[in-house]
């Protein structure tokens, strides 16, 4: 217990895991929609590009976080621009822009020797960088991000599924675009101190991708994230008090750990777990290797009995309906 | 219903439209062919409304597509561009046809479920409203767009290719559940690539290679001369019973 318990008598601490708690709740949720849109390029484009803009502020006497908000901004306008003409494609104006800006924030700190302790924390996260207005920034971010993820949950579902069909039916999507990317790079911004730059684009990916394997379900998804996002932040902030090593490096190994372990779970779940019995979709009876979790109606032939939701099949359904085994009776 | 007026469209470099022309009346059920890439898609969008046009007027309903209510026109993608590992089940791929109303709450109310629910029943579907939608057969997933896309009442339906990738039986069902609604009253505008199919369910038929060759009823359309313009040659038209066939034609011979 004190071992747990000791690390809180430092203030520098406290901070520190209230900063992570809060910084993976919030890559959780905003990742769940950079991995299901395919973007993760994105979030370590920005991040790379708000470090080269925090380090020139830096040197002209500017704020960090005018500086990086300055120049994420900067690079998400510009990689638009040049993913706009058909010859560039997005990743390519990515991968340009952004390591421009970084390399920039290298250059300069190489130059002036005497930057390079402070901007460790910005690279590879530091527990000890965390102040009470990082804590008040970080905090608001999340905040807004939970407003906005609540109250158009509809539109930013419909637009992350299918942009195309979404406009169409409707949906401001070029404005729910411009509300997410503006919540994206807020979120980079305000996680760089705590995470790290070079780790940011790990911390959004790796809870999303946990919560995808748990669940079927967008909304599940989002919960499930955030959670394993603010699991691993915690984690991450003992690990790094226990063994001195940098924050941003402790939360993504904690958080690449809960993956394999999640992997190997439903893995082993898939195997164990999957029972084969009739059962129908629609009109047709047929037969499968499936499982279920939560609550379901199971209409066998003959009788229906409740049994539980989610099917995971392991052949994907063609265009016709087929059946393999004869009926093993009732599962469970 | 549909009133197209010297509308130009298209991509950078890539005018698809030119001064088209198009009126379809209320009640049709349509279907637009034509060979690949010469813009039935880009017609579709236009008309959709989600498609900038550089000139020109797009009339649907008597009033400038844009200023529609969304939902008015109902929409079915292409099945082939949809995402088929996303997270959704049916149900709340249904529901997403009621999102245009823009609520702020999150959840459906009592009211949109019964409604989904009513119409999953209606549609064949409502047995598999918990399933995701990649575990459902394809005439299924087909027909739980078509309910997305009907959930809120429109008067106009709009397809994308509703025949491809799905078995010869499955686009039967889709093409006689499409006349079934166009009886209740509901224009209905598809493209497919499948002349055979439009020329035994269809009642209307529009050729279309960047511009509009001919409308008409399949019987008068389907000529060689019409096919030929619209396709480029070799296709051969066979009669017989009342039916029409179209296949490709044997007798001349061509270089590959
Ligand atoms: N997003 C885009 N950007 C640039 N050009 C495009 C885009 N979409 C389509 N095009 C081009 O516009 C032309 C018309 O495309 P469209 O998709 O409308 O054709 P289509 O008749 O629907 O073809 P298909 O039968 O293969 O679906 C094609 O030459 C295509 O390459
Ligand atoms: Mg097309
Ligand atoms: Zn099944
Ligand atoms: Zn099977
Ligand atoms: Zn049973
Ligand atoms: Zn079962
Ligand atoms: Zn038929």
């Amino acid at each position: 217990m004190e071992f747990f318990l000791e690390p809180f008598g430092f203030e520098f601490f406290r901070n520190g895991v209230w900063a992570a708690l809060m910084v993976g709740t919030l890559c959780g949720l905003i990742g769940v929609f950079i991995v299901l849109r395919g973007m993760s390029y994105i979030g370590h484009g920005l991040s790379h590009a708000a470090f080269g803009g925090a380090v020139l502020g830096y040197v002209i006497n500017l704020n960090f976080y005018v500086g990086a908000g300055i120049a994420g901004f900067l690079a998400a306008v510009l990689i638009n621009q040049l993913a706009k003409g058909n010859k560039i494609k997005s990743d390519a104006a990515i991968g340009i822009v952004t390591t421009a800006f970084f390399a920039l924030g290298v250059a300069l700190i190489s130059r002036v020797r005497q930057f390079t302790k402070s901007f460790d924390a910005a690279l590879f996260g530091n527990i000890l960088g965390v102040t009470t207005v990082d804590l008040i920034i970080i905090g608001v971010v999340l905040i807004l991000t939970v407003l906005a993820v609540f109250f158009l949950y509809k539109p930013l579902l419909f637009s992350t599924f299918d942009n195309e069909a979404a406009k169409v039916f409707g949906i401001r999507t070029e404005l729910i675009q411009l509300v997410f990317s503006l919540l994206l790079a807020m979120s980079i911004i305000a996680s760089m101190n705590v995470v790290g730059v070079t780790m940011i684009a790990a911390t959004l990916v790796i809870p999303a991708s946990t919560a995808r394997l748990l669940t079927d379900s967008f909304s599940r998804m989002l919960i499930i994230s955030a959670g394993v996002g603010a699991f691993m932040g915690v984690a991450g902030m003992f690990s790094s008090y226990q063994f001195d090593a940098a924050s941003g490096a402790t939360i993504v190994l904690c958080g690449a750990f809960i993956f394999c372990v999640v992997l190997l779970f439903t893995y082993v779940r898939e195997k164990i777990d999957t029972h084969q019995h009739m059962h129908r979709h629609g009109g047709v009876a047929h037969s499968h290797p499936h499982h279920h979790d939560g609550e379901h109606e199971h209409t066998h032939s003959g009788h229906t009995h409740k049994e539980p939701d989610t099917h995971s099949h392991e052949h994907p359904h063609g265009t016709e309906y087929h059946s393999h085994e004869k009926e093993k009776g009732p599962a469970k | 219903m549909i009133r197209l007026k010297d509308v130009s469209a298209g991509y950078k470099k890539n005018p698809v439209l030119t001064h088209l022309t198009l009126e379809i009346e209320e009640g049709r059920f349509a279907g637009i062919v034509g060979p690949t890439g010469t813009g039935k898609t880009t017609l579709l969008k236009t008309i959709l409304g989600s498609h900038k046009v550089h000139g020109g007027e797009v009339m649907v309903m008597g009033k400038p597509v844009r200023s529609l209510t969304p939902g008015s026109i109902g929409y079915v993608p292409q099945l082939e561009t949809v995402d088929w590992t996303f997270p959704v089940t049916v149900e709340q791929v249904i529901m997403m046809g009621l999102f245009a109303q823009r609520t702020y709450w999150p959840w459906p109310s009592r009211k949109e479920k019964i409604q989904v629910h009513a119409l999953a029943e209606k549609l064949g579907v409502d047995q598999c409203l918990h399933h995701h939608i990649r575990d459902i057969s394809g005439g299924q997933q087909q027909r739980v767009f078509l309910a997305r896309a009907l959930i809120s009442n429109p008067r106009l339906l709009v397809l994308d290719e509703p025949t491809s990738g799905v078995d010869i039986k499955t686009q039967h069902d889709v093409l006689h559940l499409l006349q079934s609604l166009n009886k209740e009253g509901i224009t209905i505008l598809i493209t497919t690539h499948d002349l055979n199919a439009v020329a035994s369910h269809l009642p209307w038929v529009i050729c279309f290679n960047k511009t509009v060759i001919a409308q008409g009823k399949p019987d008068d359309v389907f000529t060689e001369e019409i096919l030929g313009k619209t396709y480029g040659g070799d296709l051969a038209i066979i009669r017989h019973d009342g039916h029409l066939l179209i296949a490709h034609n044997a007798k001349n011979k061509h270089n590959h």
